[in-house]
């Protein structure tokens, strides 16, 4: 067992010393994770804000589903996404199995349920608050839809970074469709556990450390954002 | 400020409740009724809290679907606005929540600043056009709700208790204001429990008790000879709250 400081060390001077491989690691990871946010959040911000405001036959257990489909298993997406992708499956000619493409489309099946179902609570709660003013004023359902995800725009940035949070944590959806392949499609997580297995612990340890590190600075990022915005706007 | 460019003289439709009743699950909330209102009257709705002045201007307006009888303008709807105890407003800036009620009433996109930077004016606005509507005062966000309907150009103005939220100064300043779209051509139905208020401003007068209409009578005529035996309790001050 290597002993933590080794650890650290090894961290911090792979960090500073800007080695070229975990630039390209640390690079790939936020283009995948960042790239199936926003196609995530293009689809579920009008999505979850539509099932807000529709009342359909099945519009109860479309919101179950969609909860549910919250917590699926990465693996399982991963896997779901592989079978689409592989030689065999139906998108195979598209030839984007382990490659970068694969990686945000599974990540986009992880992020798109979390950001359209709290997308789908906030504007419900909001346009509880809104209705009569907007009724009255005769504004259409669909014409409420930017008006509802603007004013809401404030929590809607805790709900993307909930996404990035699950896209840029999960391993295995990346692991399965991305192959982990040195310099093409390994990311942050995926090499974290190739280190681990391989014992190399130290590097391990100081790609864990960038990974927080990161999400830290994207979160702080937002939340500064938002305070400034919520001195703002009241 | 006071140019009061009044709003094409066309008569305003008039308003008929036939038989309206107003139940919640299973509760009444408000007896059948019948009323008509014509003309470009001030026409203040009275009663207790609870009586059905907000349910009675809801259905009016179209918010609610009465649960029997029939909400009809006679000939065409005519254009409306509504007014809230407690304004709602965007989470914008005054003026942004001004441009958003134009762009939805179909104003061209290169008029909206300047129609909405004077109707800032008219309500005294002006020096709060980039403040956040949320963060203003209970007065001042009452006269942006006022001034978006201004904006509106209604035929037909709801109130419903606009200043039982208001401090003095605040409740003259809303009051001016629905003298003002009274003169440009709006028709007024406003709800109130305040006497005095009613006293100012009213052409005629509708008093609720208890979900039921106890009275419609032109105002000089409710507070000099009150028809009903609510109607005199309620002027004298005695119909509890």
């Amino acid at each position: 067992m290597p002993d933590d400081a080794n650890a650290f060390q090894t961290a911090l001077a792979l960090i500073m010393g800007g080695d070229p491989d975990l630039l390209g690691i640390v690079m790939l990871s936020l283009q995948v994770s960042l790239t199936a946010v926003l196609i995530a959040a293009l689809i579920a911000l009008p999505l979850g804000a539509a099932l807000a405001l529709w009342q359909f036959p099945g519009r109860g257990v479309a919101i179950v589903m969609l909860n549910a489909m919250m917590g699926l298993p990465p693996v399982v997406a991963g896997l779901a996404v592989y079978l689409l992708l592989s030689r065999a499956g139906p998108l195979g000619e598209f030839g984007l199995l382990f490659t970068p493409g694969a990686m945000v489309i599974a990540q986009v099946i992880l992020v798109l349920p979390i950001i359209a179902a709290l997308t789908r609570q906030q504007v419900e709660e909001l346009h509880s608050e809104y209705r009569e003013q907007l009724s009255s004023m005769g504004v259409s359902r669909s014409r409420r839809i930017p008006t509802l995800l603007w004013d809401a725009r404030l929590g809607l940035t805790t709900v993307m970074l909930a996404g990035f949070g699950r896209a840029s944590a999960e391993v295995g959806a990346v692991m399965i469709v991305g192959g982990n392949i040195d310099g093409v499609s390994r990311v942050m997580t995926t090499a974290i556990v190739l280190e681990t297995s391989k014992g190399n612990l130290p590097l391990a340890l100081g790609l864990g450390i960038v990974l927080l590190v990161l999400v830290a600075l994207i979160n702080a990022a937002a939340h500064l954002v938002g305070e400034t915005a919520q001195r703002r706007l009241g | 400020m006071n140019d009061l460019r009044r709003l094409p003289v066309t008569a305003i439709p008039s308003l008929a409740l036939e038989g309206v009743g107003f139940a919640h699950r299973g509760q009444t909330l408000l007896q059948p009724l019948d009323l008509r209102l014509t003309g470009c009257q001030r026409t203040l709705v009275m009663g207790p809290n609870g009586a059905g002045k907000s349910l009675l201007m809801r259905l009016a307006h179209g918010l609610l679907v009465p649960s029997r009888g029939r909400v009809s303008w006679e000939g065409r709807p005519p254009r409306q606005a509504m007014v809230f105890q407690r304004p709602v407003l965007l989470k914008r800036s005054a003026l942004a929540n001004l441009t958003y009620a134009l762009a939805i009433n179909g104003t061209p996109r290169r008029r909206r600043k300047l129609l909405a930077r004077e109707a800032l004016e008219r309500f005294g606005l002006a020096a709060l056009e980039k403040r956040p509507a949320r963060v203003l005062s209970g007065g001042e966000q009452q006269r942006l709700a006022l001034a978006r309907a201004w904006l509106a150009e209604p035929e037909v103005l709801f109130l419903d208790e606009p200043t039982s939220a208001l401090d003095p100064a605040a409740i003259q300043a809303v009051e001016d204001a629905v003298l003002d779209f009274h003169r440009r051509g709006t028709r007024i139905l406003m709800t109130t429990h305040d006497l005095q208020q009613a006293r100012r401003l009213a052409d005629d007068i509708v008093l609720l008790y208890g979900g039921r209409l106890v009275e419609h009578s032109p105002a000089s005529d409710f507070f000099t000879t009150p028809a009903s035996a609510e109607a005199r309790a309620f002027i004298r001050g005695e119909l509890v709250w």
